[in-house]
């Protein structure tokens, strides 16, 4: 008996069932030429030679290793990118902070130079200054600080 | 005299024989996969053997085989999805490979092409249906069973059938409806 025979569909099943949906000649028509390839498809997969099974299992074992192995790389590829990217990010921030202090530390410098400077400047005006009817008690503090 | 265990046997190698070809059928056609619809084959007649002895006859055989074959392939699907990691690729064959085994019925080389795009279309609206409409749909139209066979063995009322049936009916029709 073959696979066919053992299932396939009557005339009078097929009149019935199209009475019953109400299936147009062309939708028909090709419901019953897709019913014929899945049967042809599945007779010649039935019948086929098993010793082909014997080696899907170890290429299903392969593509799975395969996968694994390639996800474990992006995997591993991603984490460490993130590593790097986070690193790269603290390397900069310290030296941007490192940058930052030294650029405070060479303005109070310069700011305390300035300072130094601008009392020199004005130690050194205000001796100058010193008004005529001055000039005899000053060089007695004069006298007075070299002794 | 054989005995009622070897009686059972006999009969349950009955059932294989002249079952088998019909479930793997409709296992291949719901996955598209001849390595996996092998496979659910296989399980489906080793929990049928499991339980043939709690079997009332209640339903016909082949609705209770069909009945296992649609809850294990529900699971397959279930699984897949909550465990897509483990499958890293899909073994299905392709619409055009699937339609390719139209047998050449048709009268001109022009009509059996036309045939085999018109069939590779009813696959595409059946790739696109739900798991239920697709399982009522390869039912009816492939294994040509009665609603009420259908009903019994997807445990769906006869009314629920014929709504998914007319869901997927109107699916095949628009997708046949720019060639026709």
């Amino acid at each position: 008996m073959s696979f066919e025979d053992n299932f396939g569909g009557t005339p009078a099943r097929q009149q019935k069932r199209a009475e019953e949906d109400l299936l147009d000649p062309v939708l028909e028509h090709t419901l019953a030429n897709f019913r014929s390839s899945v049967l042809a498809w599945s007779e010649a997969a039935y019948s086929r030679p098993r010793t082909a099974l014997a080696a899907a299992p170890q290429r299903q074992v392969w593509r799975l290793a395969a996968g694994w192995a390639l996800g474990c790389v992006l995997m591993a590829g991603g984490v460490s990118g993130v590593f790097y990217e986070h690193h790269q990010r603290q390397e900069l921030a310290r030296i941007a902070a490192v940058r930052e202090a030294e650029h405070q530390r060479q303005l109070a410098e310069q700011s305390a130079r300035d300072e130094e400077e601008l009392l020199a400047k004005v130690d050194s005006e205000v001796s100058r200054e010193v008004p005529r009817a001055m000039e005899p008690l000053a060089q007695l503090m004069a006298e007075d600080e070299s002794r | 005299m054989a005995t009622a265990e070897e009686i059972a046997a006999q009969e349950f190698s009955g059932l294989v024989a002249s079952h088998r070809p019909q479930i793997f059928r409709f296992l291949l056609a719901s996955t598209r996969d001849v390595d996996l619809a092998e496979t659910l084959t296989q399980e489906c007649f080793l929990k049928a053997h499991r339980n043939w002895g709690s079997f009332r006859g209640e339903s016909s055989p082949m609705t209770w085989l069909m009945r296992i074959a649609i809850n294990l392939q529900k699971d397959h699907w279930r699984n897949r999805r909550m465990q897509f990691w483990r499958h890293t690729r899909n073994n299905s064959v392709d619409l055009d490979e699937a339609s390719e085994w139209l047998p050449s019925g048709e009268s001109s080389a022009e009509q059996q092409v036309l045939a085999q795009e018109r069939v590779r279309q009813v696959w595409r609206a059946v790739e696109g249906l739900s798991e239920r409409q697709r399982t009522v749909f390869l039912l009816r139209y492939v294994e040509e069973q009665e609603l009420s066979e259908i009903a019994h063995a997807t445990g769906l009322r006869e009314g629920t059938v014929k709504a998914h049936l007319s869901r997927a009916l109107a699916r095949v029709r628009t997708e046949l409806g720019g060639k026709r």
